[in-house]
């Protein structure tokens, strides 16, 4: 049971932080980021081809994961959502874009990447194991360790730069309170920016992380994103505790739910049990009511 | 008669009338009547989701209702050896009556939770049929089903994919332009308002709810017929996304509209064949130009409506009600 609880932190901990990415460009722009599984992919062949083909460093291929999507999340934010914000007569546009998007970056990736799987060799060499195995024991490579390390670390450092930086609290005022934000002298639209380039880079970071794991193919996006909306539900959108806590909850339950069920059913009793949930909490645990 | 109005008959029966007649054309071709039998399947599910968006949802769960009705097809058929014509109602049936059930919980959830949880709900139901035992042969899904039509001729499936897209299209049309459309309209605007003036909110929400999923119920029944199978993977996530896709790059404000995305979107995919693997990259990026170029959707072109004044008050309640630019009521982002 030991071990389960183990893969579940592991699990919840690269899962916050693919939640709190698409909470972050929800909160400040309204958008849900259909497109976010999409960059998760794109960051896991990111780390693919420079760590896995290229031989760089892990320690390099990760951060240029994170910086790739970070610029594309820029170029579809310059590009792709201000010019349709600024002239749909429906707000429901948005949500359009984001689909295109998706749609777009899963078209690419097949057409440049193929459908094949891919895997990585392991980043470090080894296993930690604690107590026999058999009566109950842990098994945890390093590899995974250092997967949960580095999510651990970005989640702290995300919440540190939001909380205690001069963009971070930028980034917050205009989450809060657009106009208001305005008023106060804040750049909104370099704000907004940032806020999606960030978003982006999380689930770059997520994807290249995982990517150590479970491999990655061109067609995961789709299925990253289900998962991140389950996350963002449960804890409520645009609310970074309940993006944490949306995916340590998932993580768990996905962790314990693979041990105790036949394959696909797992999914099935989260779905169920989340909308249940909703029907109680129509705004997850810490939302607001969005419109 | 408002322009609006006017545009939406012209292009629905225009589109009809070329589909009746097409077949003198091109009856020899089973290649483009089955793009055709395609569109007019994919056309007759997309407007379900119309009729969802037309009361201020995005409703991204059709698919699964679409594997309800074809499932109902499937097990009647094989299993109650039932005819085609008794099963096809059925199917829709069955499909908004789960949609009734389903949608008497679920839509009391508003804007981007309400999208996001038919997402889930879609993959919620292919797990289910995944997972049915024996009762729906889990990831074999259920094959070899009869066809509704002796002979070999393709043509009595193309009308009969007609006659549904034309019963579809006039039971929404019924709706959209009737007191219902406007108590939908209404809702759309302001849903807190409209109960205010005692519109019974949740009937009328679950009445489309089971409209909507019955048309997805009666697409997915067809397809399943026209390829003699259904599988878990039939209708997926993806299709959930094209379905509100078609809707969107239609025009949200007509009906034909979702006709005009289905169609428009299918046949543009079928002629980029040619470019072989760089088919899906290219309709990606066409698409993306629609939605930068045309964000109100194939059906504005051309319309003065479609420009601007994105600030105007929407006059609320008052017969027909332009439902142009008027009401640009964000369902995103509303902080109320």
């Amino acid at each position: 049971m030991l071990q389960v609880l183990i893969n579940g932190a592991l699990l919840g901990a690269v899962y916050a932080l693919i939640a709190l990415g698409l909470t972050m460009v929800f909160s400040i722009m309204r958008v849900v980021n259909f497109a976010h599984g999409q960059m998760y992919m794109l960051g896991g062949f990111v780390v693919y081809y420079l760590y896995g083909q290229y031989g760089l460093p892990f320690y390099l291929a990760l951060p240029a994961a994170g910086i790739v999507l970070g610029l594309i999340g820029v170029a579809f934010n310059r590009f792709f959502f201000q010019p349709v914000l600024a002239t749909s007569t429906r707000e429901e546009n948005s949500m359009l874009m984001a689909v295109g998007t998706a749609l777009l970056l899963e078209n690419l990736a097949l057409t440049l990447f193929g459908e094949k799987q891919r895997g990585v060799p392991e980043v470090v060499e080894g296993i930690f194991i604690w107590g026999d195995v058999a009566e109950g024991g842990v098994v945890l490579t390093y590899s995974n360790m250092l997967v949960m390390g580095v999510a651990v670390l970005a989640i702290v450092a995300l919440l540190g730069f939001v909380q205690y930086t001069r963009p971070g609290r930028a980034l917050r005022a205009v989450a809060q309170d657009k106009e208001a934000a305005c008023l106060q002298g804040v750049d909104v639209k370099t704000t907004t920016t940032l806020g999606f380039a960030i978003g982006a880079a999380l689930a770059g970071i997520a994807g290249g992380l995982l990517v150590t794991i479970y491999g990655v193919n061109a067609g995961v996006g789709s299925n990253i994103s289900t998962k991140a909306f389950i996350m963002v539900m449960i804890g409520g959108a645009g609310v970074t505790k309940g993006a944490i806590l949306g995916g340590l909850l998932l993580g768990f339950a996905e962790a314990i739910g693979y041990d105790i069920f036949p394959g696909s059913v797992t999914y099935l009793i989260i779905f169920v049990a989340m909308i249940i949930f909703l029907l109680f909490k129509p705004n997850g645990m810490f939302g607001k009511p969005w419109g | 008669m408002n322009s609006l109005k006017k545009r939406d008959i012209y292009v629905s029966f225009s589109v009809l009338a070329i589909m009746l007649v097409l077949p003198l054309f091109i009856g020899q071709s089973r290649y483009l009547l089955s793009v055709l039998m395609n569109c007019a399947g994919l056309s007759v599910i997309a407007l379900g989701v119309w009729l969802i968006f037309s009361i201020g949802r995005g409703y991204i769960g059709q698919a699964g209702f679409a594997l309800i009705g074809g499932y109902t097809t499937g097990i009647l058929l094989t299993r109650y050896n039932l005819s085609y014509w008794v099963v096809l109602p059925l199917s829709a049936l069955s499909a908004a009556f789960f949609g009734a059930l389903i949608g008497s919980f679920i839509l009391k959830l508003r804007g981007i939770y309400f999208s996001m949880l038919t997402i889930s709900l879609t993959e919620a139901i292919r797990l289910a049929f995944l997972n049915g035992g024996s009762f729906t042969q889990g990831s074999k899904g259920i094959t070899g089903l009869p066809q509704p039509f002796s002979g070999d001729s393709p043509l009595p499936m193309y009308y009969l994919g007609l006659a549904l897209l034309a019963f579809a299209l006039l039971l929404i049309w019924r709706v959209h332009y009737s007191r219902v459309g406007r108590i939908f309209r209404a809702m759309r605007l302001n849903e807190d308002l409209a109960e205010s003036f005692g519109t019974d909110v949740w009937r009328y929400r679950v009445m489309a709810f089971a409209i909507a999923c019955g048309l997805g119920g009666l697409g997915g029944s067809y397809f399943t017929v026209f390829i003699q199978s259904v599988y878990p993977q039939s209708f997926t996530v993806e299709h959930s996304i094209y379905y509100m896709l078609y809707c969107f790059l239609g025009g949200l404000e007509y009906v034909s509209g979702a006709i005009v995305g289905a169609f428009v979107l299918t046949i543009l995919f079928e002629l980029l064949r040619e470019f072989q693997q760089y088919q899906t990259l290219i309709y990606g990026v066409l698409m993306i130009s629609v939605i930068l170029l045309l964000p109100n959707g194939l059906m504005a072109l051309g319309s003065s409506k479609s420009e601007g004044s994105k600030k105007a008050l929407p006059p609320i309640g008052g017969a027909d009600t332009t439902p142009g630019k008027a009401d640009a009521k964000p369902m995103i982002g509303r902080s109320s």
